[in-house]
This record gives structure tokens, sequence and C-alpha cells, in this order.
């Protein structure tokens, strides 16, 4: 590649620094996907629209298929799989499968990285805030609802756990 | 059998992988050396190659390019009439045809590629309408342009109406509907020459495409192997289409002799894969004084698209459920298939029974309205009873309280409340509300003898280890197969879920159990389960290792020294027709399924005057499904049915321009938004079918069957104009209530 | 069907003075990239025919707001979501406020900027009714200096803007009012969410006395570029508005001219924009 159509961007995924050299306008969901094989962030639709390549992106919610690595310059990016490592975020996603949040599991990793950061922010979410919260993450097999009690029953355990 | 598992909520076996993102789904996997494939297609309905040109701008001979001329054996997707080509040669028949393959290590290059591919196609006429097609404006599909058609007569239509006392017409509608699972088609495909092809990706039935592939290279049976990946949705889209991208990979991974993956980009999947077939249907109903059902006529017509694929079959299933769950003496079922230059309509759960239940259930309302008779007093006057028959004449012989269902779901959605209270408010509100319900069934299994001639086998294996393992072709894709397969097998057999293991639906080592459709996996393949692991058990138990009264510990010593001492443990289950059932083909009536599930639907609407957008308030669905196996995974299924079914009604509409569909992105396309739902309320109840395991029934497609027409009752109800079509848009709303004003 | 990447070229100026010098030096070359969720869709598509990019997503400087005695004045590459918690937007400014958080999911509205949603120019976007009602004007600078211009004569026809090759938008200033305005917006879309506008209303209006002393509709998705409904406007001052809805509501119709596609109708578009200028005036 010549000089003009690449570029060299450093940024943190899931706590590592990582030095990437790439075309500045490769999306950030194929260096995560392809580069790093952090497989767990899913292309759904390429265009920003169903939210199956959500990540954390300097602690907000992005859809990875549109942000050119050249943006991810000095970002901190958090993933599905570095969610796995925050115990607190566990406590989500084991939720998640105890209520049936999950069916075919492609619209999952995003639609987690979604609530965890919802429930960051919100600990305390009502169904209004649920639904529009998520309203960017779509799922075709659940109907939203299994997913709305797994979030639910999660901010109450973590309050739970803050009140110890 | 001590029932301690079924009917508790085990969790997802695959569960935490997929809440951890660690579930590999096929674009989540790759190969050394390998290529990414794309389909080069026809821009144009219908025509005749003439040209294709190559940009000389690209390197080509650095690609892998495979055309009709390339396939060893058939140029056919073979599935049941055997017209679709793999590849088109000469002819293409709708938009997005594929004509030609690319393959190439570089994944960007490749894109350019297609684009740098020139298809000069002399335009032919097209047809693009039921009433074109039916009129053979152009021949464009065998002699007529009919893929198919089915005559379901009972007792004597014509001699009903002298004596009606009402006679009601009405005409209905229903679009294309894109299945929209989330995880786009694909497939990677590896070739050998020694040992064949190999081919991994997201699909419902590896059988399907192992026998599509066989023809098309040339191969025997041995020397294809297809491996179910883990399927992010499908919905029906993945039943049959797979082997159309199965082909084409396999296609370039023989002449690359390197492994191909092709993954559809979203806009490509939604425009050139198959999509719920668009029908109309004509109903002539004629009642009594009282509100009995005297005669139904109905005329129900799909559009196939340009190829066969599954019309006859998705005919069939419309064709029987058209008369629902109604006793009445004199039906004639007069149904079509057609042919169209779009791209071939196909499978999306359900199978045709959204369609005609649609038109069947907004007519019941109609004739209700115009006797003056409640909705719910004229199902109640008509509903089938135990003893009496359906449509196709199928005597009814289980038990079956239609009447207690549907008030049930009144009782739990109000509907009589509010049936009154909106009546009153909707006269000064600038937001009008109504309610309406859907009654009907959903015939699980294949049609008629369908079961007996696939023949499904089942078969259970133990190991060294004293582990059991489930080897069936039937797949996961989020329903829950491989949670209710051990759940089945573990309640079988007296041990913990934790002892059995299901096999990755490989071809190579999983019998065929038949396809993952038809709401049959867990009623028919689960019973073989079941069946086949009573068998083990008796196997071990007269081996004298195993004591009647054993723990789960005593299973897992006797399995593992069985297999020690004898080498092997494996036990094999096939379908065998329950009694009783006889189904004829020519005149198409009899038992066309074994068993149903029942149910009543009701929808609470909000329209706002303004704008003629309309929300769904309330959700409650009310069925009686035999057993319920896992709680959470059969509400689940509920509710992600209903919330397909609300998309149906309401938002998903392709726009078709010259045969292609336009509106082929996510932000176009219109599937519910979270925020799009209400809360949806299920309900089951239980009366358990004998053949079933645990007493289960298929429950897979019923929830996207009564949402439509409940919605479109629930909407006349609140604007008080018919509407009868779907999806019921804010435009198609407005149109309605100007064309009554005038 | 992707774009090829190798044509494609994107830089990251040090700070704004570096893009103004580059977009100097080699005009109409070089187009500002703020957050990507237009521009990265028609790149996905292979429909981005733009082939050199800088990208100004990190320019801190063209990301504040600032609030004085007389405005309100927003870097251009604020985000919707930076928008949405501003508080004096969501008091003073309720409309766009509003705006932002229908602008698309939350994700998108992380990363979309209100400058980038401008220079997109499509005439379904969801802030400017509420930018035009609001008066708004839009700075816009270059190596040489930097102009402002009223936002309603930004736009000169579909995807037709006033702006050079060498000009960047840097700023959309707020007139305050210390006047008691209604405020109505009403986005009319496919769905309650991530929608793309069918119709979008965007109103304020003075009343003293129970009559219209000043009174803006700003009308999105019903012609080439989005319109303030300047004749309606003058046929409802001095009236009570509720009086005057037929009268009204035939005016706008002739200053719009909604189109079929496939998402809706000409036909649907005007019913419900003459809809929603009826229930705004009932609300006065």
């Amino acid at each position: 590649m010549s000089d003009r159509a690449s570029a060299t961007v450093l940024f943190t995924v899931n706590g590592r620094p990582q030095s990437m050299t790439s075309h500045p306008l490769r999306r950030l969901l194929d260096v995560l996907r392809e580069d790093l094989r952090l497989t767990g962030t899913k292309e759904g639709c390429g265009e920003g629209e169903c939210g199956a390549c959500a990540v954390l992106f300097d602690g907000e919610v992005v859809n990875s298929c549109l942000v050119p690595i050249l943006q991810a310059q000095d970002v901190t990016i958090i993933t599905i799989e570095g969610l796995v490592q925050n115990e607190k975020a566990k406590l989500l996603q084991e939720a998640f499968v105890q209520c049936g949040g999950a069916q075919c599991g492609i619209c999952t990793p995003g639609m987690v990285v979604a609530s965890w950061n919802l429930l960051e922010r919100n600990p305390l979410p009502t169904d209004d805030d649920l639904r529009s919260a998520l309203s960017g993450n779509l799922c075709r097999c659940t109907g939203y609802t299994r997913i709305f009690e797994a979030i639910k029953i999660a901010s109450g355990k973590l309050e739970q756990a803050a009140a110890k | 059998m001590t029932q301690r598992l079924m009917g508790s909520s085990l969790p997802r076996t695959e569960g935490h992988s997929k809440v951890t993102g660690q579930a590999r789904y096929v674009d989540d996997i790759s190969f050394p050396e390998m290529l990414y494939g794309v389909t080069v297609r026809s821009p144009i309905a219908r025509g005749r190659i003439s040209k294709i040109e190559f940009d000389p701008a690209i390197p080509w001979n650095e690609f892998t390019i495979v055309n009709a001329s390339d396939i060893p054996g058939r140029n056919r997707i073979v599935l049941i009439a055997d017209d679709q080509p793999c590849l088109a040669q000469g002819l293409v028949n709708h938009a997005e045809e594929p004509v030609l393959l690319l393959a190439h290590r570089d994944k960007q290059l490749v894109e350019e590629a297609r684009r740098a591919v020139t298809l000069d196609i002399a335009p032919l006429p097209a047809v693009f309408d039921i009433d074109d097609a039916i009129a053979e404006k152009q021949i464009i599909w065998g002699t007529d342009n009919i893929f198919k058609t089915f005559l379901v007569e009972k007792g004597d239509v014509d001699s009903a109406w002298a004596g009606a006392y009402a006679i009601v017409e009405g005409e209905y509608h229903t679009g294309a509907q894109e299945q929209l699972y989330i995880e786009p088609q694909g497939m990677i495909a590896q070739y050998d020459p020694e040992t064949g092809i190999t081919v991994l990706g997201s699909m419902q039935c590896p059988y399907y495409v192992h026998k599509a592939l066989m023809p098309l290279l040339n191969l025997p049976p041995e020397k294809v192997r297809v491996i179910q990946t883990e399927t992010g949705g499908a919905f029906g889209g993945k039943e049959e289409y797979p082997s159309v991208i199965a082909c084409h990979a396999a296609l370039l991974a023989k002449k690359a002799c390197k492994p191909v993956k092709i993954i559809y980009d979203r806009g490509e999947d939604m425009a050139a894969t198959t999509k719920r077939h668009p029908s109309r249907t004509r109903h002539r109903t004629a009642v009594d004084r009282d509100g009995k059902l005297l005669a139904m006529d109905i005329e129900f017509t799909v559009d196939g698209g340009a190829y066969t694929t599954l019309s006859t079959v998705v005919l069939s299933r419309g064709t029987i459920h058209a008369g629902g769950p109604y006793a009445c003496p004199n039906v004639r079922i007069r149904s079509k298939a057609v042919a169209t230059n779009h791209p071939p309509h196909g499978a999306f759960r359900g199978f045709g029974a959204p369609q005609s239940i649609f038109a069947l259930e907004c007519h019941m309302d109609r004739v209700a309205r115009q006797i003056n008779m409640p909705p719910d007093e004229f199902r109640r006057r008509n509903f089938v009873h135990e003893g009496e028959t359906l449509a196709v004449s199928q005597v009814v012989r289980e038990p079956v309280n239609l009447e207690q269902l549907m008030n049930r779901a009144l009782e739990l959605s109000e509907y009589r409340l509010k049936r009154e209270r909106f009546a009153r408010e909707n006269e000064t509100s600038i937001i009008k509300r109504g309610i309406g319900f859907a009654s009907f069934m959903h015939g699980a299994g294949f049609t008629g003898s369908g079961e007996r001639s696939m023949g499904s086998i089942v078969a259970v294996e133990g190991t060294k280890e004293g582990m059991v393992r489930v080897l069936a072709s039937s797949t996961e894709m989020g329903q829950g197969t491989n949670t209710i397969f051990p759940q089945i097998a573990a309640e079988a057999l007296g041990i913990g879920v934790d002892a059995v293991e299901i096999v990755t639906p490989d071809t190579s080592v999983v019998p065929n159990s038949g396809p993952t459709v038809a709401s049959r996996t867990c009623m028919i393949v689960g019973k073989l389960v079941e069946s086949a692991c009573l068998q083990l058990r008796e196997a071990l138990i007269q081996s004298g290792l195993l004591q009647p009264d054993y723990s789960p510990e005593d299973f897992k010593r006797a399995c593992s020294e069985y297999v020690e001492r004898r080498g092997m443990l494996k036990c094999q289950s096939q379908y065998s027709t329950p009694p009783g059932i006889y189904w004829d083909d020519d005149k198409y009536q009899g038992d066309a399924y074994a068993t149903y599930a029942w149910a009543v639907y009701v929808a609470e609407v909000s329209i706002d005057s303004r704008t003629w957008e309309t929300r769904v308030e309330d959700f409650v669905a009310v069925q009686e499904v035999g057993r319920v196996i896992n709680p959470i995974l059969a509400m689940g299924q509920i509710e992600g049915g209903v919330a397909q079914g609300i998309g149906f009604a309401l938002y998903e509409d392709v726009a078709w321009r010259e045969g292609r569909m336009v509106n082929n992105q996510m932000t176009n396309y219109i599937m519910p938004t979270s925020a799009d739902l209400p809360p949806i309320r299920v309900y089951f109840e239980e009366i358990p079918y004998e053949y079933g395991p645990g007493g289960a029934k298929g429950i897979g497609e019923l929830p996207i069957d009564g949402p439509a027409p409940a919605i479109v009752n629930a909407i006349e109800n609140a604007i008080g104009v018919p509407v009868g079509r779907i999806p019921a848009t804010p435009e198609v709303l407005m149109q309605a209530m100007e064309g009554a004003r005038v | 069907m992707r774009s090829y990447l190798p044509r494609y070229e994107m830089r990251a100026p040090m700070d704004l003075g570096e893009a103004l010098d580059l977009m100097q030096a080699e005009p109409g070359e070089w187009k500002p990239f703020a957050g990507g969720t237009d521009l990265m869709v028609l790149l996905e598509q292979g429909k981005l025919e733009h082939r050199r990019f800088l990208s100004i997503a990190h320019l801190t400087d063209l990301q504040r707001i600032e609030v004085t005695d007389a405005h309100v004045t927003i870097g251009a590459l604020t985000t919707y979501s930076n928008l949405q918690r501003d508080s004096v937007l969501q008091s003073e400014f309720s409309l766009l406020w509003k705006a932002a958080s229908e602008t698309g999911s939350i994700a998108n509205q992380n990363r979309g900027t209100l400058g980038g949603n401008i220079a997109n120019a499509s005439p379904a976007a969801d802030s400017p009714p509420a930018l035009l009602v609001y008066d708004a004007e839009l700075e816009l600078i270059c190596r040489q200096g930097a102009r402002w211009i009223p936002y309603a004569r930004f736009h000169t026809g579909y995807k037709q803007m006033d702006i050079a090759p060498n000009e960047i938008i840097s700023r959309i200033r707020l007139p305050r009012s210390s006047k008691q305005w209604r405020q109505y917006y009403r986005k009319v879309g496919t769905r309650r969410a991530q929608a793309i506008s069918k119709v979008c209303f965007a109103g304020t209006a003075e009343i003293a006395e129970g009559k219209i002393r000043d009174i803006r509709i700003a009308l999105g998705s019903v012609a080439p570029t989005v319109v303030r409904c300047v004749k309606t406007e003058a046929l409802l001052l001095n009236s009570t508005g509720s009086s005057r809805i037929k009268d009204a509501q035939e005016e706008l119709a002739s200053e719009m001219s909604p189109v079929d596609d496939f998402r809706s109708n000409a036909k649907y578009r005007n019913r419900v924009a003459q809809n929603l200028l009826a229930e705004f005036l009932l609300q006065l």
C-alpha cells in the first residue's frame, strides 16, 4: 500500500494497546474481526442500522461498521470479549442466559454491549428507558421481551451488589 | 416416566458462548489460503445474455472465474422441480439471477472486480403481476406460468348459495416479506480431489444442501460433506436458499483448489434471496340466519417468483389452512402458485398459512359485521369440535376447545370492555383505538404422507466416558433445538442434561432426520430422540449391566462398561406414522396433519388520525400446544413470532421496481425496533398429544399466523372501514379512509 | 457492494489550520469527514463518489457549545449526544433538542454531528427544520477568513449548498430570545425509532393577547430542500391561528412539493403536513 493509503493508528482494545497499520478508511469492525481476531463483534447490515457491531468507544456505544480506523486514534475500545472480563458485566450476561435473552445469538454481543452501557449510565432503567436505549439494536428472534427482562434482573442484582 | 426435566426452563445449552461472543458463525471462521467469492448477477428481470465484458483494468488472471460451463454435473439446484439453474446460461428470468462467480484472495479487490463485469442482456418482456401471469401475457415458465394448482372440495358449495341468509365476498392481499435474519447468508467450501467437497455454513437443512451438491458436482454421497455452523437466525430463509450459495462456493473451491468463502452483504441478501410468497385470496361465504357457515368458496393464489423452489408446498400448506378452525359443511378451495419474473419466493415461517389465515380471519370479521353479530359470537357458532371435520375433510380426533381459548384471550385482553369503550371514545378522540382477534390453528410436521416419505432417523450413541451423544440433522437456529433435545434425552434416560451431548449436524456423522422446518423439530424429531433413547436404555438393561431402578451414576458406569466390552452402543429410531392417519393426495382430503396447535390472538391498536400511524398497544397470545417442554424457550418462540407478525402486518413492505427490490437496506426495509413493540403476553394451555415427546405439539410457526389478522381486525374496528391488505401502512389506511368518504 | 478502498484516501490534519491549508492548496480535492455516519454508509454501498477526505472528527475547536446573552453557538462537530446534554439547548431550543433525540440510534447519535448532517444536505434530515425556525446562522471558514450566512439561504437546491470547495462549516449560531415561544416539533417516520422521516414539522409561535405576533414554520421531507414556509407564516400573522386553519393549510400545500418514493407518497406527505399544521395551531 502506498504511503497515502496507509496509516498507523494507536488505540486500546480490551485493555491492551494496539498499533495498527491499515488503510485509514478500513472499518473498525474489520480491524477487530480480521486483524485482531476478535470475532465476537458481528456484522449484520454494514449501514449502522442493526447494532450487531456495537462496541464501547471511549465509553460510548458506537456502531463499529461506521468508524474508520483512522478515527480510533487514542481511543479506548471495549468489545464483548472485554466485557466478559468485567465481573459486573458478567451478571448481565448471566441474566441474558437465564431469561432467554439470546436465541440465535447474532445480535447478542451488540445487545449486551448496548445494555451494559445503559446500565452504567442508568442503573435502574424503566421499560421506556429500555425501549429507547435499545432501539438501535435489532433482534429478529426474541421480540425484545426477554432481553428487557434480563436487563431488569441484572440491574436488580447490580443494585444489590452495590448496596453491600 | 417422571417428569423432572420436561416443563422446566433449562437454560440454553449454548447460551454462554452466545452472550460472551464466543459462538462461531460462518463469517467468524477462516482457513489458510482462503479466497473470497462473489456473485455477478443479472440487473434486469428477464432477457437473453448476449455478451459478458471484463474491464481490462482488473488483473483477471489472478481470479478464479466460474460460469455455467464449469459445472461438472447438472446446472440445477435440485429441490422439487429442478427448474432453477445454478448459474444462468443464455436466459435470465429474474433480477439478481446469478450468472458468474468470482474468487480472489483480496476481499476488497473481488468486489471491485464484480463491478468490473458488464452483463449485456437483451431485455425480454417480463411479467410481474399475478393476473398477467394467469392471463399468459407472456409465457415465462412451463406452458402456462402455473407451478401448481390444488382443488379441495367438501360437500357441495354451489348448492348452498340459494338458501343462504347472507352471502359475503372479500378480497385480501399480503405482500412479500423478507426473513431478515440478522446474520447474512454465507458458506465456506473446500475441495479435495480425494475426499471431495466439504461445505460449512449458515443453514437449516444440511441434507438439502447435500442433496443439491451431489448432482451439480457429479459426486457420490460419501464425497460430499455438509456441516452446519452456528446460525444467526433463519426463519425459513435458510431452508432452501443455502443450497444455491453452497453450490456456488463449491464450484469456486473446486476450480481454485482453495477454500472459498461467500458471505452476502445485506443489500445483496435482501435483493437476491427468497421472501414470503405474496398472496391474493378471494372469499365468498354463505351463512344462515343463525350465523352458521353454510359454504366457503375460496380462491387462493400465491406469486412464486421465477422458479418453483418450494412454491408447491407453500401452496399446499396455505390451501389446507385456508378454511381455518371452522366446521363448515360445504367448502371449495381453488389454489394456484404462479410464476412471475421476481426472484423466486420461498420458505418463511408459516409457509403459506399466514397468508391464507390472514384472509380468512379478516373475512370472518367482515361476515360477522355484515350480519350484525359480534365477531366472537360468530366464531363460537362455527368453531370445529372433536369429531367434526375441517375444510379438507379431516376429522378432528383430538380434544379441542376453541371457545375456551377464545374466552380466555378475550378476558385477558378486556376485549368486550374495550370494544365498548373505544366505540364511545373514538367519536371524539383524535387517537382512534380498536381491538380485534384471530382464531386459528397450525398443523405441525409435514403434510399428509410427507413425514412417512421422509422416514426421518435419529441415532443415539453411548460413549466410553458414559455420555450419550444425540445424532440428528436438526439444526439450532435460535429456537432451542440444542436445549430441548438434551432435555428430552435426559428425561427418557433418567440422567442429567450435562451427560447428553448434541452432535453438530454434519452429514458425514448424523443421519437424515429431515429438515428443520414445518414446526416438526420438537414434535417429530424430538419424539425420535425420545424413542431412540428408550431403546438405548432398554439395551443397557437387557445386557444386565443396568438395573431398572438405576441412578445417573449407575447409568454412566453401565454405558461406559457396555462400550468397553462391546465396542459400540448405538440405537436408531425411524419415523413411523401414528395409527389412523390417512391422506388422499389426489383429492387433497383427509388427515392433512397428525395434530394441530390451536390459538386465539388479540391485538389492541391505536391509530393517530392525523398521520394514520398505527401502534400495537397490547397483544395477548393464547395457545394450546400439547405440552410445553421448556417454558422460556416456548415463550421466546411465541414472542418472536408475534413480533415478526406485527412487522408483517404494519411495517414490512418490499418496494419493487421492474421486478427488483429497491428498498434493500435495513434503513429502508422496516422491521420493528424495541420502541415499536408492546409487551407481548403469552399464555399456554396443554392437552398432551400422544405422539409428541412428553405430549408436545409443534409451535415454531403458529405465532406468526395470528398477529396480522388480529391487527387488521383491530384497525378496522378502530376506523370503521375495510382495509383488507398488509402491510397496513399509514398510506394504505389513509387511502382506505379517503376512499370510504367518497 | 463495498467500495474499493485503495481508491480512497483520508488524512487527519493536526488542527483546523492544517485542514484549511490543505483545502486552500487543493480546492475541491479534499472533503471534510466528520463522524462518518453518512459517508461510511455510502462507502459500504460503493456509492461514495469523492475520493480524498480530511478526518476532522477530533478537532475540539469545533466541538464547543458557547452561550452568551445573545446567542448559543454550537460547534459544527458537536455530536447529537452532546447536543442533548446541553441544558440551555434543552430549555430554550427544545425543538433542536428533540430533533437530536430522534436522529437515529444512540450509537449513531454518539458519532453523528450537526455540521456533518447539514453538509450531507438530505431534505429528510431531522435538525434542519428546527434550525430554520430558530433563524440559525452558519459560519463558513476558509484559510482567508470566515463568513456568516443565514441557514435559510444555505441550501440552494437538492444537495446544492452555498459553500465553496475550500470552506468548512465551523459553527451554528442560534439567536436567543427573551420572549415566550410556543414550540412544536413532530417527525413522522416509518417507525418509532431509527426512522427516516416522511414528514418533519417544526413550528414556533409567539402569542400575545390571543393573537399570533410572530410565527415560524419549517418542513422537512416535502421538497428538494428543507423549507421555511414564509407565505403560511404571513397568512397566520395576527390571527388566532385556529381561526385560519383551512386557509393556512392551503397555503402550506402551495409551499411544498412532496414526491412519491418507496418510503411514502406525495399525497400522504401533503395531507400529513397539513394535519400537523392544524395540530400545531390548535395547541396555540
